[in-house]
């Protein structure tokens, strides 16, 4: 177990490591920092000066070290389009994209989850048939296109839900929260139902056909031939070994909710870190782009290895450190 | 000739693929919408009623008019028109044409890339398989729109100005470039499998160069998934596509894709005109659901467990 931790541990920091070379290179080698900052008419002298202030003449590892290190202070520089320090940015818009996702992942796990249980159950009833070709349309329309859509009839036909922003918003301590006010909640009701839409197709299929491969398995006709109750063998043994693959494709759609609110911000006009990440890329807003890559990575990093910590706890076959089952 | 034509049409006919293609409704519908789809896209110079990229039959007293079954249409715009009275059945023909040009390019990228690096990786092995692998995992934990953003937005900083010009490329490198993974991973399962057959084997002994080996021998061997991964990746690549030009980072709004439409349709949503944009968006669904609806029977057909 202890090694097992380690080693995740070790390649979630090459990981990050690696992304945040990508994102030193997006610096190092996109544009002149020197350039852009003293414009044309500067003399030689002043050009090696700056060169020398910011730290340009020294090696690449020296650099890269230095990087690192103001990358781990939270430091990314300033935002060539605002001219604000990009860290100051990103704890505005933190709140409002990680209010958005979480909501959008409950929604998709209280009614995938379910719903995925009985399609897998009643594989023929009328409801799961209906329910499974409409999740076969909802993996084809875009996240942005349910939004538009939405927009279409609840705001615009109909005038019950406010089409974009956020609402009013309480401010607690450096956190922004929409949670607290009824335009708030009403704002957020459309962006969640469009991140999360598409999370709740997938963990819908998912448990269903992980169902449906559980039921036929020989466990499952012993604990009927045992004479358990269905509810015991559905819940108790069927839907508890469903859940491995679940807790991993979850946990693992948590980080793209996160990245794909970047879509769903932009529909919506959300002010969170995705529509500053959109914005950063059309206008080639290097530090914001970097520092973004940076914290999603840690995100996705971090989800991974709770992601891999959490086999242990619901797969016991996993808690023998075998070494067979090192590389998954 | 004619004889041994008849015959490959007549094999092909009863082969195992038709038959469960003949015995699948839903396919068969599909392909006729994707023919539909693609026949329209590739004719649309000949077959939309329009040219709305010929400025000089654009009117903008013909601006934003609804679609003909509305008060106040025009029964030569069917569908209605934008606001530079271009007609709108005609850009979705047009813009169907792009989305499938940068899908289709950009699935053939990815492909290319994974399946060579998939390959090396599975022939090779070793240190080469083991970095291929780790790049692509690392890859994997990311979601290809992300990776796609941020080397369309690389390009954009490296390439200033130029970028308009570029856009078809440079969206069919950042989608071929966020898709290669699952090319790569599924190659080199098979191609572990197949390195180990003695056709390989006596391949190595008469001393073939490994390359001829892998592109020649292996290569053939290990297609048949891919073919299925890539029908099911062109939706996908589609999507992204339009996903990025609505997010204003894709095709250029001259010359506009389905997901520059309906970006551009969605400013007038508001103001009521909401067929500038719902039309493209609906001609989207259709294609990308008929290509899942094709990418899921051809999955199922080729699956030797399912039979």
């Amino acid at each position: 177990m202890t090694a097992f931790v380690i080693r995740r541990l070790l390649q979630a920091i090459v990981v990050m490591l690696v992304v945040a070379f990508v994102a030193f290179s997006l610096f190092q080698y996109v544009g002149d920092p020197v350039q852009l900052m003293m414009g044309q008419f500067a003399t030689p002298a002043d050009r090696i000066r700056l060169t020398h202030e910011l730290g340009l003449d020294q090696p690449f590892y020296v650099q890269f070290f230095h990087f690192v290190v103001n990358a781990l202070h939270g430091q990314f520089g300033v935002s060539l389009r605002i001219g604000k320090p990009v860290s100051v940015l990103l704890a505005q818009r933190l709140p409002a994209t990680l209010e958005l996702s979480i909501c959008a992942a409950l929604l998709a796990l209280a009614v995938g989850i379910p719903a995925g249980v009985y399609a897998g159950l009643r594989p023929n009833s009328w409801l799961a048939r209906t329910a499974m070709s409409g999740s076969l349309v909802g993996v084809s329309l875009p996240t942005f296109l349910i939004g538009i859509l939405l927009i279409l009839v609840f705001a615009v036909k109909l005038g019950w839900l406010p089409a974009f922003g956020r609402g009013d918003v309480v401010h607690l301590g450096g956190w922004s929260t929409g949670l607290l006010t009824r335009t708030g909640l009403e704002s957020l009701i459309m962006p969640t139902i469009t991140l999360g839409l598409f999370q709740l197709t997938l963990i819908m299929r998912l448990v269903r056909s992980e169902m449906l491969e559980v039921l036929r398995a020989d466990y499952i006709k012993f604990a009927r031939a045992r004479g358990l109750s269905d509810r015991a063998v559905n819940f108790g043994h069927a839907l508890r070994n469903t859940l491995v693959p679940v807790i991993t494709i979850t946990g693992l759609q948590l980080g793209s909710i996160i990245a794909f609110s970047i879509i769903t911000e932009q529909v919506f006009q959300w002010p969170g870190m995705g529509l500053l990440f959109v914005q950063a890329v059309s206008y080639a807003d290097i530090p914001v782009m970097a520092a973004y890559l940076c914290l999603i990575a840690l995100v996705f990093v971090v989800i991974n290895l709770i992601v891999d910590l959490l086999y242990f706890v619901v797969d016991p076959r996993l808690r023998v450190d075998r070494p067979g089952a090192a590389g998954r | 000739m004619a004889g041994r034509l008849a015959d490959a049409l007549r094999d092909s006919w009863d082969s195992d693929l038709a038959w469960s293609f003949r015995h699948s409704p839903y396919a068969m519908v599909a392909a006729i919408v994707f023919a539909a789809c693609v026949g329209t896209a590739v004719l649309a110079p000949w077959v939309a009623p329009h040219n709305p990229f010929d400025l000089a039959q654009l009117d903008l007293s013909n601006s934003l008019k609804p679609p003909m079954w509305i008060a106040g249409g025009d029964p030569s715009y069917p569908l209605g028109t934008d606001d530079q009275g271009r007609d709108i059945l005609s850009t979705i023909f047009f813009g169907a044409r792009i989305s499938l040009e940068v899908g289709i390019a950009a699935v053939l990228f990815s492909m290319g890339l994974g399946v060579a690096l998939g390959l090396l990786a599975g022939y090779v092995g070793g240190k080469t398989d083991a970095f291929i692998m780790r790049v692509a995992d690392v890859q994997l934990s990311f979601p290809a729109i992300l990776i796609a953003l941020l080397i369309d937005g690389v390009a954009r900083a490296v390439f200033p100005g130029a970028h308009d010009s570029m856009a078809f490329w440079v969206l069919v490198l950042s989608i071929g470039v966020s898709g290669w993974v699952q090319y790569a991973r599924t190659v080199r399962g098979s191609t572990m499998v197949e390195k180990n057959k003695e056709y390989v084997q006596a391949a190595r002994l008469f001393g073939i160069h490994p390359l001829a080996i892998m592109a020649r021998h292996v290569l053939p061997n290990v297609l048949g998934p891919v073919l299925v991964i890539a029908t099911i990746h062109i939706a996908t690549a589609i999507i992204t596509e339009a996903t990025l030009s609505f997010l204003g980072v894709g095709v250029p709004a001259t010359e506009p894709s389905l997901g520059t439409l309906i970006r551009i349709g969605n400013d007038f949503m508001f103001s009521g005109e909401w067929w500038v944009t719902l039309f493209p968006g609906l001609a989207l669904v259709i294609m990308v659901l008929a290509i899942n609806l094709l990418g899921d029977w051809l999955r199922d057909a080729l699956n030797p467990r399912l039979r």
